[in-house]
């Protein structure tokens, strides 16, 4: 009885057709097998393998946070020097101030929280573009990680971290390799899983759609615009902080200038894995994929022999046709019927 | 039978603009009561003082004949007074399911964590959606997808669910078709025999004639009454959004521009020619 089975393979192409995912999946594919077939056996192994993952997953761990955030309708330009200022505060905390890690790195979390809420508090209520907003706390974040560093220590780098990892209780959740994987790749894997799940399967998910899609029309029916908005900056700036501790903790130093145009990968990242500028349309995984992309094209060109240099064209290439890509696909999604 | 919603002499002011001046109306179970006038009559401001938008400057606002302050649409919609706005706050890139329930979404427990409930949302929309006749394909489909009449018909849908005892809609046929907006009038008729009270708020007078028991016609904020359908008809509510006598004085206005430019516009149509 095939006639009876075409109209349910139907709704599951077509359900497959509108997710917002779906440019960004067929991309990465397309440049997986690219990078197999033209950089070969090093792309390939698992050495190469964890290698361009662990990349994607610095990239992927703010950006599923970011995605969020674009989806309820705002953009958080700060999260770059939100990956810088956690890191240098645990590094002078634990170096110059002689507090044990864990204290540290409790700190950099509520310093988090505290710098989340005021930017999603000043957006919320001044009604200015959050893209002002947050261009303002980058700049502001990123001098003041400048300025108190070089007026405690004289010099922007704080090393000599790894001696204190040992022993500390915390430090397991943010440094090794779990089977054999880095810990930043189980992070990005249990973020994306996490957060998208709440995005399509939780009353707060289907806020968060709203809150960017029509904010007024949300506030009429009772959805919380306001407290999604702030929590979704509170949770990107913690994201940045996680990979702050990260990064932190396995180089054992910590830099003023860490996360430099972070903010943009992660943006370009969310935007290939479908997520709308305008807000109300996006999702999580589709960001997770996005990281992906960008660290397979960022350490696969490592294995080609083409010159590194020629990443960012790249990379601006690839998010030019994905906003094409997506933005036909949406018109698609909405035309379907 | 005691009126649902009673207003005495409700007035909005914002700064020094009067938006309202003393409006004075009731709404019964059951009723279909219009609100007509012309753009900047005070209709939209009406409106956001019924469904808990604006506070009124003075006056009373008696629901089930007490007296209510609302401070948010969420607490109107949460003793049943249900607004259908003009732009129908509905998302159109997300799916039917997830805006019938925005806002009240049904949730599943798995111990401690709680989880939007598709499955049972999905079939509460399909069904609900059954009932006013739109057969819906697929629930997940976005709202997009639908035309501006099913949209309507989606959001009183929704309101009707969610035990809505009073419906208020803000210009539902104004953006639709001839066939499309008759389908909506039907839709307000149902409401009205399941007993809720409807404020059809429209500049429509054909529209309103159809489905209307009552009228207010309100002009710059002002009423000119409340009339039941058989002390009044349609030309009367026409000339009154309008401003009766205005209209007169300005056909003379038009006349008299007519007149007077006819010199220099023959001569302009020289020029170009």
């Amino acid at each position: 009885m095939p006639l009876a089975e075409a109209p349910s393979q139907m709704t599951l192409v077509r359900k497959l057709l509108i997710r917002p995912e779906l440019g960004a999946f067929v991309a990465a594919v397309a440049i997986f097998l690219f990078f197999a077939s033209v950089a070969g056996q090093g792309f390939l192994s698992v050495s190469g393998t964890i290698n361009y993952l662990e990349v994607a997953a610095q990239v992927g761990i703010v950006a599923v946070a970011v995605s969020l955030l674009m989806i309820a309708g705002e953009f958080d330009l700060s999260v770059g020097s939100m990956i810088g200022a956690p890191g240098m505060i645990i590094a002078l905390a634990v170096t110059q101030f002689a507090w044990p890690l864990w204290a540290a790195i409790i700190l950099a979390f509520l310093f988090s929280l505290l710098v989340g809420y005021v930017n999603g508090w000043l957006v919320v209520k001044t009604r200015l573009p959050s893209f002002i907003i947050t261009l303002a706390s980058m700049f502001l974040l990123r001098g003041l990680t400048i300025g108190f560093t070089l007026l405690i220590t004289n010099v922007t780098r704080a090393s000599g971290l790894g001696a204190y990892t040992e022993g500390d209780f915390l430090a397991p959740v943010f440094v090794g390799r779990p089977l054999g994987v880095p810990i930043s790749i189980w992070w990005w894997l249990g973020l994306s899983l996490v957060l998208g799940w709440m995005l399509f399967r939780t009353p707060f998910g289907n806020w968060i759609f709203a809150a960017g899609g029509d904010p007024w029309a949300a506030r009429n029916v009772g959805v919380p615009v306001t407290r999604v908005k702030i929590s979704l900056f509170m949770l990107t700036a913690v994201g940045a902080t996680l990979l702050s501790i990260i990064q932190v903790l396995d180089t054992g130093s910590a830099d003023v200038l860490r996360g430099e145009q972070k903010e943009l990968e992660a943006i370009a990242a969310a935007v290939i894995g479908g997520c709308l500028l305008t807000g109300g349309y996006g999702s999580v995984y589709g960001a997770a994929i996005g990281s992906l992309i960008l660290g397979m094209i960022q350490q696969g060109i490592v294995f080609t022999r083409i010159s590194t240099d020629w990443y960012r064209a790249v990379l601006g290439g690839m998010l030019l046709a994905a906003v094409l890509l997506n933005n036909y696909l949406r018109h698609r999604a909405l035309r379907s019927r | 039978m005691n009126p649902i919603i009673e207003l005495k002499g409700i007035s909005k002011q914002f700064g020094k603009v009067i938006a309202l001046d003393e409006i004075s109306f009731q709404l019964y179970p059951g009723e279909v009561h219009c609100l007509l006038g012309d753009n900047g009559a005070g209709k939209s401001t009406l409106i956001k003082i019924l469904s808990g938008v604006h506070r009124p400057s003075r006056g009373e606002f008696l629901f089930e004949g007490k007296p209510i302050e609302l401070d948010s649409p969420r607490q109107a919609l949460d003793r049943g007074i249900a607004t259908v706005f003009q732009d129908l706050a509905m998302l159109s890139l997300m799916s039917i399911t997830r805006n019938f329930f925005l806002g009240r979404e049904p949730k599943k427990s798995f111990g401690p964590i709680k989880v939007f409930d598709s499955a049972s949302a999905e079939r509460t929309t399909t069904e609900e959606l059954k009932k006013i006749g739109i057969r819906l394909r697929d629930p997940d489909q976005a709202v997009g997808t639908l035309s501006g009449g099913e949209r309507q018909a989606v959001a009183i849908a929704r309101a009707v669910y969610f035990g809505a005892k009073v419906l208020i809609l803000d210009e539902p046929t104004s953006a639709l078709g001839v066939k499309e907006a008759a389908v909506v009038l039907k839709y307000v008729v149902q409401s009205k025999a399941k007993g809720i009270g409807v404020i059809f708020i429209t500049h429509n007078v054909h529209h309103a004639w159809a489905v209307g028991d009552t009228f207010t016609v309100l002009n710059r904020g002002r009423s000119y009454g409340t009339f039941r359908k058989a002390e009044t008809h349609r030309e009367k509510l026409l000339e009154m959004m309008a401003g009766g006598e205005e209209l007169d004085e300005l056909a003379v206005e038009l006349d008299l521009i007519t007149k007077r430019d006819s010199g220099p516009m023959s001569e302009l149509e020289h020029r170009v020619a």
